[in-house]
């Protein structure tokens, strides 16, 4: 059972430039379990979008099912939700968009929802490049039907039942890359500092961005032998760099050494610095990303922060060349012919 | 020798070798028979193959207009060897059998009873060409002449209609005609034309057209305002797609910009398809996908969604033979239960039935209305036989005064003028709730859509009472639906009876004409045409008003008259059933036929059966 958060409002809280407090950005208060990565993510969320001062109207939160899928209703209240089902949520996602170009896509899913039985949508959304922040809180089981292994988890990784699983894990930052992904992120749920500037510059990037957030299970699979566990990730995470968000129009203030940051404008104007740790990868060449990717895999740890983004990307309805009013906009005197064109069809037909 | 004399009534078929250009030619023929004033009924009857099987090609003609199968052959006209046993076999006695005699026909397929008319079509093109792409062509067209000379059609019809399809790529027009009037001159000069069967110019066809419903239904997209098209390629529904594309690359290109007023997806799969149009419906767009049996079993989960949440889905199923891949390219009706009830749980869906083109047009558009007004999905039942065939119509007419029907959907303004907001509340008495979309208010009408069970604000819950509520008002919404779905066509025979058929779709043609023939049999029926499911109140009492009543469908399993008994909770007794399903479009001799049998008291009704692969006979 959900329940409504109460609307008290502290008079010091801090608004943004809409005059919204987080709590505008908040909703119904979660029903997961105490701990679970889920509602960090969600929390990040409600941070990301108060912060950059999104409309939450402007926004849709849709998601396939399961406990990660459940959480838009946890964030963002004011915002229109669509709890799809299983596996399906990138093809809603995609008819929304088509209908309305003008709204924010949020696809919430999990690692069963994405890795198996929504495989096929996922692959396909990736390549239709489908305007959208598609985050997966991935946590190497189906948490929702009790804790089973996920098409994500490592091969011997063993959940609390105990088993280590027997096979290879799909790697879903790889996958996207491959398909043509031009935002492509991993996170960690308990890492807010990467993951918050992150999903900021994930929803101002036009064309699909992916963000893989492996956020634990902490009922069925935060146990020692699990590679999805708080432990395990914190022990092996390795950040590619961290980037700050510096919304449109704002001051720069900060100044950093050439050579290990770089500046980076978004399609909206804002901008985002990327500081560097390491050479590889380089966040702009997707071999370089690829090569990273797997260099980790390799060797055990788990590449976090930005992993790659075009910034020339298009979406799908660049590519359709679909008209700019959206097209829940249109009405008869654009869309019906009217009959005397029907009468030269009918001609035609004699 | 006996010979069939008729005169602009008769069923010619023609046996050919699939992807051999044999289709325009066969339609030419079919069009200029219509551009003489004859109702026709063409219709193709071709394999799953793109190239080297057998295909047909039957055309009706009838003076009288009846425009469905009638069943049986009068003229085979066969250029294909793999076929031809079977294509002299369907020839009624006093018939005619036209082949390509360059090689001469195998003796033991001689029939005494039959015409036989020799065109050597093969020696006349190699003769004539050098290619053999123009070779193969050409025989197509050849035999339309020699046809013109042995019906005595009307030339000027037919090198008129070669000129008009041939608009813009004139170099091809003298050398079609100089192919038909080859194939006319041999015939006159070898033959006694015309044969006992001819045509003469009539005035039967009226301000008709002869179009495709697949195309009309595109049509009726585009004329409905649809704006999202979401498809995955099958036979035989792909036409709609290719015929709204095909519009709308004319109509909807904004002129300033350039830029397209609709957006089409080719969908990875039927169950992402209709996940798409669900996600367009929701955010306020009108959307459709076309598919056909096998799409509609995949997008089930989905259809149960957009039921349960009330997200209006539009669908066009053009069913081909099931079960399974079936017969990809033969027609059946044989997804009426599978869409009335497609999803788990207590699921219904409102279903439309067009029987002609100009339906497709109409109730394609009229789909989307249907859609928003309802918030649920509207399947519209169509077929191979009415979406892939050139069917004879009424012209299309648009009303340009007509608005569309958005359905109940709030502004910014009327929900600042409400107190509370509640998705799934009845607030008319008539349980259709009212939706907003996203992104019209800052802070009022937001709701979560969901297919688990919620309460009337679409909050979460798990309370039995809350539950029941809710799918007892889409009970009720039911109801509402039955006054807004298409009545029925009721046509009395004028005699007082009992007796009555009931069809839908593409069996009408045919069962009026059976009705015909069963009146001059002395046995005199009442006749319904039934148009959407749920059925309207209309429906009950036309079949309450009768003691028996037929029900002809073209499935094995009777599965409108199951909908019917469990829809009116009827005894089986009632209701009887006359079936077709080989592949082929019902034929009125064979539903005379079935219906005799039950009449005339013959107690077991035997299973009707078609006795060859291509169709013919009864
Ligand atoms: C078609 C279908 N099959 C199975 C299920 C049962 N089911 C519900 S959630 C779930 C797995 C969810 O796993 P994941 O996406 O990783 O989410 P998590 O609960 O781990 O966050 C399954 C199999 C379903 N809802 N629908
Ligand atoms: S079962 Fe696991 S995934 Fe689900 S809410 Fe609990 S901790 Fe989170
Ligand atoms: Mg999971």
């Amino acid at each position: 059972m959900s329940y409504q958060i109460p609307k008290f409002r502290h008079p010091d809280l801090p608004v943004n430039e809409l005059g919204y407090t987080k709590a505008d950005y908040e909703g119904a208060i979660s029903t997961l379990c105490a701990g679970c990565g889920h509602d960090s993510i969600s929390g990040a969320i409600v941070k990301a979008c108060h912060e950059l001062s999104l409309e939450p109207h402007k926004i849709a939160k849709l998601s396939g099912i399961g406990c990660s899928s459940k959480s838009p209703a946890y964030f963002l209240r004011n915002s229109h939700g669509f709890n799809s089902v299983h596996g399906r949520m990138p093809s809603v996602v995609t008819g929304a968009a088509m209908a309305n170009r003008d709204l924010l896509y949020l696809g919430i899913s999990g690692d069963g929802d994405t890795a198996s039985i929504g495989m096929g949508q996922f692959a396909h959304v990736v390549r239709r490049a489908l305007n959208m922040v598609y985050i997966v809180m991935n946590n190497g089981c189906y948490g929702l039907t009790k804790g089973q292994d996920s098409a994500t988890s490592d091969r011997g990784s063993a959940s609390k039942k105990g088993d280590p699983n027997l096979f290879n894990s799909i790697d879903l930052c790889s996958m996207a890359l491959q398909l043509g992904a031009t935002f492509v992120a991993r996170s960690f749920s308990g890492d807010k500092e990467q993951l918050v500037p992150l999903i900021k510059a994930a929803m101002t990037h036009r064309g699909f961005a992916l963000i893989d957030v492996v956020s634990p299970c902490v009922t069925f699979n935060n146990n020692p032998g699990s590679t999805k566990s708080y432990k395990y990730v914190r022990e092996h995470a390795e950040a590619s760099g961290t980037i700050d968000f510096v919304p449109i129009m704002q001051e720069i203030t900060t100044s950093y050494h050439a050579g290990t940051t770089q500046e980076v404008t978004m399609h909206d104007g804002s901008v985002i610095h990327l500081h560097k740790v390491s050479e590889s990868p380089d966040p702009f060449d997707r071999r370089s990303a690829m090569v990273a990717l797997e260099d980790h895999r390799a060797d055990g740890s788990i590449l976090t922060g930005l992993i790659y983004m075009d910034k020339n990307s298009r979406d799908l309805h660049d590519m359709l060349e679909t008209s700019q009013r959206p097209l829940n906009e249109l009405e008869e005197v654009d869309l019906c012919p009217g009959n005397r064109m029907l009468e030269n069809i009918n001609a035609s037909l004699r | 020798m006996k010979r069939i004399e008729s005169v602009n009534d008769f069923v010619i078929k023609f046996a050919n070798v699939n992807g051999t250009g044999s289709a325009s030619a066969n339609s030419l023929f079919a069009k200029a028979l219509f551009r003489m004033g004859l109702p026709v009924c063409p219709k193709n009857i071709f394999p799953s193959n793109i190239q080297g099987l057998p295909t047909w090609y039957e055309v009706r003609v009838s003076e009288k207009g009846y425009l469905g199968r009638r069943g049986g052959v009068d003229i085979a006209l066969s250029v294909n060897p793999q076929s031809m046993a079977q294509d002299i076999q369907d020839v009624e006695p006093g018939g005619y059998f036209i082949f390509d005699n360059t090689k001469p026909l195998d003796l033991r397929l001689l029939r005494d009873d039959v015409n036989i008319i020799g065109l050597p079509l093969t020696r006349i093109c190699n003769e004539q060409y050098q290619d053999p792409r123009q070779r193969q062509l050409f025989k197509n067209v050849i035999y339309v002449g020699a046809l013109a000379a042995l019906l005595d059609m009307d030339f000027k019809v037919l090198t008129g209609l070669v000129a008009d399809q041939f608009k813009g790529k004139e170099k091809l027009v003298l050398p079609n005609i100089h192919a038909l009037e080859i194939g006319h001159q041999y015939a006159k000069e070898n033959f006694d034309c015309p044969l006992g069967i001819r045509v003469q110019a009539s005035n039967k066809v009226g301000d008709k057209i002869l179009l495709d419903g697949n195309t009309a239904l595109g049509l009726g997209a585009i004329y409905g305002g649809a704006t999202v098209v979401a498809w995955y390629p099958i036979t035989p529904s792909t036409s709609v797609v290719d015929a709204f594309e095909k519009y709308a690359k004319r109509v909807r290109i904004d002129p300033g910009t350039g830029r397209r007023n609709y957006a089409i997806v080719q969908a990875e799969d039927e169950l992402s398809a209709v996940g798409m149009v669900i996600g367009a419906s929701w955010n306020g767009a009108r959307s459709f996908t076309a598919t056909s049996g096998p799409g509609l079993s995949l997008m089930s989960e989905f259809l149960g969604l957009a039921y349960f949440a009330e997200i209006p889905t539009v669908l066009f199923d053009v069913q081909r033979a099931g079960p399974s891949t079936g017969m990809p390219t033969r027609t059946q009706q044989s997804d009426v239960l599978s869409a009335a009830y497609a999803s788990h749980g207590d699921t219904k869906h409102v279903l439309l039935f067009p029987s002609t083109p100009k339906e497709c047009f109409d109730f394609g558009a009229l789909a989307f209305d249907l859609a928003e007004r309802l918030q649920t999905p509207i399947i519209l039942m169509t077929d191979l036989d009415l979406g892939m065939n050139d069917n004879m119509s009424d012209p299309l007419v648009w009303d340009d005064e007509r608005e569309y029907d958005r359905g109940k959907v709030l502004t910014a303004e009327d929900l600042d003028n409400m107190e509370r907001f509640g998705r799934y509340q009845d607030v008319d008495g008539d349980a259709i709730p009212y939706r907003t979309y996203p992104g019209t208010h800052p802070h009022k009408g937001a709701f979560f859509t969901r297919g688990s069970s919620r309460d009337v604000f679409a909050t979460y819950t798990e309370k039995g009472e809350e539950y029941e509520d809710n799918m007892l008002r889409l009970m009720a919404k039911w109801e509402t639906i039955k006054e807004h779905v298409p009545g029925p066509e009721i046509i009395a025979c004028g005699v007082d009876t009992d007796d009555a058929v009931l069809y839908f779709g593409t069996s009408e043609e045919s069962s009026r004409e059976a009705v015909d023939y069963l009146a001059e049999d002395g046995i005199h029926f009442d006749a319904m045409r039934v148009k959407a499911f749920p059925f309207n109140k209309e429906v009950e009492d036309f079949i309450g008003r009768h003691q028996r009543v037929f029900v002809i469908e073209q499935n094995r399993d009777a599965q409108l008259r199951t909908l019917l008994m469990a829809e009116f909770e009827l005894g089986p007794d009632k209701l009887k059933s006359v079936l077709c399903f080989d592949g082929t479009p019902i034929s009125a001799r064979n539903i005379r036929k079935q219906i005799l049998q039950v009449v005339s008291g013959g107690n077991v009704m035997p299973l009707h059966r078609e006795h060859s692969a291509s169709g013919a006979g009864e």
